[in-house]
């Protein structure tokens, strides 16, 4: 009887969590890749960060070193950087929201990968809206190189 | 039976919960001397991030979205900004959270990472001094900020913002 029982209880775990039958596999699925890519842009922006509290710091220097420092952002290739920048914070913002989420919500756990799939569909018009608004601005007022 | 059902069925009398308080100390998994701090810094990743999300994302709003977004920004743009008690306040919240969160972030990294004890010492001890410096750099830099610089004569620099000439004549 005990074998049995258990027996059943693994079977609707697997049947009801993965409908592929994929049994609770977490290597190399969307729980595995969402916190991959969680760990990554955050190391990535915490470095970022302690550059940006170093070159905000030279307006303690003077004006001209501010402004030779910060006239770097305004390169293309930082343009570019900029938008990659944005990126890494926005996924990084809404995986941390949907991790809140699985953590408290009562539904969270059951519905971790449609949230990964929301994750990446906001992450995605969020970052046409400020591409293009990004590029618009930088073309307007660039004065060639 | 019905007496046999009813006791297999509610949950066991007579036998402890698991973790009751009754474990020996050397089968638990944390060392008690640590309390509870990696439960508050678990918290503290939540509360903190939640608070960043809004922070950053007002802060990229109102410096690359809206205005001259990138090419406004340049010491009379950061002047203009901390004119204002608000933006400072906004600007030294998001500085200590961020660096809090990255460094606790990063903390987590090396622990899972680094496998000797002297390698996770080392990398945990530049963590912590060039976490502590960024903090205390940037929050000296965000009181200490003088906008209206003059020279010796007493007239403004060319790079100060417009609200200084209201200031100094």
């Amino acid at each position: 009887m005990p074998c049995d029982d258990a027996g059943k209880v693994t079977d609707v775990t697997q049947t009801k969590s993965t409908p592929g039958g994929r049994g609770t596999l977490y290597r190399g699925r969307e729980g595995m890749w969402s916190w991959v890519g969680h760990r990554i842009t955050g190391v990535g922006i915490f470095f970022f960060l302690l550059v940006h509290v170093l070159d905000t710091s030279l307006v303690r220097v003077s004006p001209e070193a501010y402004n030779a420092v910060i006239g770097a952002y305004k390169h293309p290739i930082m343009i570019l950087g900029e938008i990659g920048l944005v990126g890494a914070i926005v996924f990084h913002a809404f995986n941390g929201l949907r991790i809140i989420l699985v953590d408290f919500w009562k539904q969270g756990t059951r519905y971790h990968r449609q949230m990964l799939w929301a994750v990446l569909v906001l992450w995605f018009v969020t970052m046409v809206a400020f591409s293009v608004r990004h590029l618009m601005i930088f073309f307007e007022g660039w004065e060639g190189f | 039976m019905t007496a046999t059902n009813s006791e297999a069925t509610l949950p066991a009398q007579g036998i402890e919960a698991p973790r009751s308080g009754r474990i020996d100390p050397k089968y638990l998994r944390s060392n008690p001397s640590k309390g509870s701090f990696e439960m508050v810094a678990w918290v503290f990743m939540r509360v903190s991030g939640a608070a960043l999300v809004v922070l950053i994302f007002v802060h990229l709003w109102t410096n690359l979205m809206v205005g001259d977004g990138i090419h406004q920004i340049d010491f009379a743009f950061v002047a203009g900004k901390w004119a204002n008690p608000v933006w400072q306040f906004w600007d030294l919240t998001m500085l200590w959270l961020a660096m809090l969160h990255g460094t606790n972030g990063m903390r987590t990294i090396i622990n899972d990472y680094a496998e000797k004890d002297s390698t996770r010492l080392w990398l945990k001890s530049i963590l912590y001094l060039a976490s502590t410096v960024i903090i205390i750099l940037g929050t000296l830099v965000i009181f200490t900020f003088e906008p209206c610089l003059v020279d010796e004569s007493g007239t403004l620099l060319e790079y100060a913002p417009s609200f200084c000439q209201n200031v100094v004549n």
